[in-house]
Order: structure tokens, then sequence, then C-alpha cells
């Protein structure tokens, strides 16, 4: 009787019911397979598998180039919130729209459009040639690629967040001499640094695991231009099932680390809502 | 920045009140924020978008249709849109019924199956497609057995379903669980009170309220279905004209080096991407008009 508080409403039994078979079917169930998998191999093993050179070769790119996209991604997420929400000109509304694209469009389909556009004789890339700068099939494209995957979740992270900065505050300073540079550091920055720190966060971890846009324009050699989640396939498609759970334990960790970040930075913003309300 | 606003009295009051909104060093400040942010996405985005056009188109229209001719193509379509058939509504059942369940009900633990609900975006595509692998696959722990009994379920239809679920699992009921929430009971409860079954309450009190939610829901849902790539090629197995869905053909063509091919399929999943977003904004437009 505890378990729910009674209400007049019927189908609690059915919907809810469904609801955890359901889910226990498809996802729960799954995912303890693959962590059981990986428990069963000798603690030696796993250590072996997820510390041996190309995997951490394979990490130091995912997690580097992830966290590199992340910070672009604060950094041009910022100044498209900015612009969203602060300026009117022509064609805002289409480029807002168009923020989402990352979201609707396959993977498979911005990974190559991306690595046409960037390789040597394509649009972009060869105005980057001559300058020295190889995109394509390096540590360089992966992190394109992974920015454009990650960048809507910045600017829409931030956009709400830059909606609730109270102008008044602002105004004020600058009437009573304060420059716009400090303005924007002791008002406007405080105010937006939950929803920073939360799109770093989901990019990074929208990032990390990326497999699709990413294969096309990198390399994909080992140690250099080889993302963990390629790993794992390759370990599978040698029916290497243990080694490819080792490394998706890893893997699953460090979501599950990114999802308890994003819990607490969240807590951390309502209280401080609820102190600013009092 | 006022002048440009003239439908809008109030903000250009308020912005004409407002210090430093006139100065040149503002101006400099909008100019750059604006070019940025426009290259940025122009770069990123719109160059990416306009290659899958110009790519397939670049051997003329008839070069483009021709290569929706290949039967391996015409099989992967086939194969993406039964997928999506069978995954799409069942996704789409269960968001009703999460929802339902969530969002009409307090008990205990709700913020715990909000987060399970939620754990598959977090979860990299090649780990949704493994799962099922290690569970179905023929050193898996389940393969011995589907062997004698000459199941196939993984690089088969079965393990492609499955692994398009996982990945699409959320997505129509992380649209409706805050919007029926938010929508709140009362209704609900004056149709019960007055003697309307639940069938009949959730038919005509609360699906016209959630219509554009769980259209939008669904629209998003089918095109993660039909875009899935990693999870997929995972399970999938590669088989050409059996197994191969829509990203993955793309994958096989373009690694062929048949460009225009590859492109022409992904000239498709654009259009669907396009038509989605269109969705969105017709669906937030009806919401606003509707005050919901």
């Amino acid at each position: 009787m505890s378990f729910r508080k009674p209400s007049v409403l019927p189908g609690f039994g059915l919907t809810f019911g469904f609801t955890t078979f359901f889910l226990s079917a498809i996802v729960l169930l799954p995912l303890a397979a693959l962590v059981l998998a990986a428990a069963s191999m000798h603690w030696s093993e796993f250590v072996a598998v997820v510390s041996s050179p190309r995997a951490l070769g394979s990490y130091r790119l995912s997690f580097g180039a992830s966290a590199l996209a992340a910070t672009i991604n604060m950094v041009f997420g910022f100044i498209i919130a900015w612009t969203l929400v602060r300026y009117e000109f022509p064609g805002r509304k289409l480029l807002d729209a168009l923020i989402d694209m990352p979201f609707a469009l396959p993977t498979a389909v911005s990974g190559i459009a991306l690595t046409t556009v960037f390789a040597r004789h394509g649009w972009i890339g060869r105005y980057l040639e001559p300058l020295g700068i190889e995109v394509a099939y390096t540590w360089l494209g992966v992190t394109l690629a992974l920015t454009l995957i990650s960048m809507p979740f910045a600017v829409r992270t931030l956009q709400p967040a830059l909606l609730e900065v109270q102008r008044d505050l602002e105004d004020a300073a600058e009437t009573l001499g304060a420059g716009r540079f400090y303005a924007f550091r002791r008002i406007i920055l405080p105010t937006v640094l939950p929803a920073l720190l939360t799109g770093f966060t989901l990019s990074f971890a929208r990032a990390v695991g990326e497999y699709g846009s990413v294969i096309f324009i990198a390399g994909n050699l080992p140690m250099k231009t080889e993302i963990t989640p390629l790993l794992i396939v390759i370990h599978l498609e040698q029916f290497d099932y243990r080694g490819a759970a080792a490394l998706g334990v890893v893997m699953l960790a460090m979501s599950f680390l990114g999802l308890l970040t994003i819990n607490l930075l969240q807590a951390w913003n309502r209280r401080r809502q609820v102190q600013a309300a009092h | 920045m006022a002048g440009e606003l003239p439908g809008l009295p109030t903000l250009q009051g308020d912005a004409a009140t407002r210090p430093g909104q006139n100065t040149w060093v503002a101006a400099i400040v909008r100019w750059l924020f604006i070019t940025l942010s426009l290259a940025f996405v122009a770069a990123l985005l719109i160059a990416p978008l306009a290659t899958v056009f110009a790519t397939a188109l670049a051997r003329g229209f008839e070069a483009y249709l021709v290569s929706f001719a290949d039967p391996d193509t015409l099989a992967a379509i086939r194969l993406t849109l039964l997928t999506t058939a069978v995954v799409v509504p069942l996704n789409t059942v269960f968001g009703l019924a999460a929802s339902w369940a969530i969002a009409k009900f307090e008990f205990r633990g709700k913020s715990v199956l909000i987060t399970l609900i939620d754990l598959p975006l977090a979860i990299s595509p090649v780990i949704s497609g493994m799962v099922f692998v290690l569970l179905f696959g023929l050193h898996g722990w389940c393969g011995a057995w589907l062997q004698r009994h000459d199941l196939n379920i993984v690089f088969a239809l079965p393990g492609i379903m499955l692994a398009t679920m996982f990945v699409t699992f959320p997505y129509v009921a992380r649209e409706l669980i805050p919007l029926m929430q938010q929508l709140g009971n009362d209704e609900e409860e004056a149709a019960i009170t007055l003697g309307a079954g639940g069938w009949m309450t959730f038919f005509r009190v609360t699906l016209p309220k959630i219509r554009w939610g769980l259209l939008y829901g669904v629209i998003l849902c089918n095109a993660r279905a039909m875009g899935e790539f990693g999870a997929v090629s995972v399970v999938s197995g590669h088989i050409r004209g059996l197994t191969d869905t829509m990203p993955l053909q793309i994958e096989i063509l373009y690694n062929e080096y048949n460009f225009v091919g590859a492109f022409a399929v992904a000239s498709l999943l654009t259009l669907l991407a396009g038509v989605t977003l269109v969705v969105k904004n017709l669906v937030e437009r009806a919401r606003a008009a509707q005050g919901a």
C-alpha cells in the first residue's frame, strides 16, 4: 500500500507492469548479459584486455577528442545560444531550427558528408591543405565529427539558461560603470555556469560513445586514429566476446559516471535557484 | 538593433532604455557573434548537407534515379521500412504505457524508473548492439540452444529489430512524460468520477491533449530507427541484400567508391531528417497555439 499513493485513475497495474516488463526484456536483461560476460573473466585477464597498449591508445583518442569537442562546443555553443537569444537578424529562425539537425541526421550520413567536405579535394579541405592542415583521416577529423554530433546538446542546454539571465542586473552593472567584460564575468557567467558544465558533460558523454560518424573520417589506424567503440567492434568481429565485453564495461562505467555528474550538476543548479529565490 | 523590430513597440522601448545598447562596442560584438555562429553552422552543417545532394546528383538526375534500381539498395530500403514498421509501434505503445504509469501516479522509485528508461541514450550504439551478440550470438549465452533449434537472431532480422528497439527505446516516453506531468490529472479524474471507463478516458480525454507531443515523439523515434548505424552494424553481419539496412548500404557503397549510389541513399535519409525537423517546428507552433 505504501508503494504508491492511492488515486481514482485506473490502469496503474497494467501500464506499470508493461513498462517494467518491456524495460527489463529490451534494456536491462541485455545489459546484465554484458556485465556478466565481463564478470566471468579472470581479473588478470580483464586488466590485460582493458590496459593493453592498443586499448590505452584508443582511450586517449576517444576521451581526448571528446573532451576537445565538448570544449569547442562550450565556446561555440555559448556564442550560438547568445546569438539566438539576444539578437534579431534575418535567418535566425532557420539557424535555430538547423541546430537540431545533428539529432535527426543519421550518423553514417554526417560521417560520409563531413569526410567529403574536409577531404583533400573537398569544398573546405582544399583550402586547408595548402596551410598544412589535414583534417580527414587524422585526430582532427575525429574531433570535428564529435563536435558536430554533440553540438546540439551544448546549444540547447545554454539557451534556456541565457534566457534566465536577469538583464536588469546587467543594466544596473553597466549603469554603475562596470565594463562589459566585468559584467559578463560577474553576472552572466555565474548564472549560466551550471548550464555550461551540463552542456559540456552531455556533449562529452554523447561523443565518447559515437561510432557511425567517426569511422568514416578517422583513419582507423591502431594506436593513432582508432576510437574505443571501433576497437570493441574489431574484438567482436574476431569472435573475442570477452575482450569486447571487458572494453564495453569500461565504456559503460564512463557513461554512468557521466550520468551521475549530470544529476549532481542539476541538483547543484536547483539548490542555487532555491537560494537565489530567498 | 531596436530599429529592426518595427512590429514590437514594447521591445523597442525596452531596448531604448538599456544602457550601452547603441555603442560601437555592442555593434561589433553583435556582428562578431552572428558571423561566428553562421560560420560554424555553415562549415559543420550546411556544407556537409549540401555535399550530400551535390554528390548524389554529380552525374545527373538520371544516374541518381538509376542508383535506386540496384537490387541490394532496394532490399536495404525494404529492410529499413520493415524494421521501422515493427519497432516504432512497439516503442509507441511502450511510451504511452510508461508515461501513463509515471505521470498519472505517485510511487516509490519513480526517478529510478525514469533514469532506467533514459539509459539507452547514454550508452554507445556499439554496446547497444553488442549486448544482443553476447546474448544470442554463436558463442553467446543462448547461442548453442538457438543453434540446436535452428533459430537465428544475430546476423538476421530479429537481431536488427532488437538492436533498433534498444536504441530508440526512450524517444516516445521522453516526449510524453514531461508533457503529461505538466498537463496534470484533473480532467482525467473528472472523467472517471463521472463514470467514464479507463480506455474511454484515455482515448477521449488524454489522447487529444497529448497528440502533438505524441506525434513528435513518434517522428523522432522513426528518424532514429531508420538512421541507426552503430548498433545495427554490430548485429547485422552485413549480408548484402539480406541484412543490410539503408545506413549499412551507404557504408558498403561508399567503401566501394560508388559515391553517387552512397550519397543517393544518404539523400533519402537527409530528406527524412529534414521532414523530422519541419514536423518538430510545426508541433511546437501547434503547442504554442494550444497554450499547452
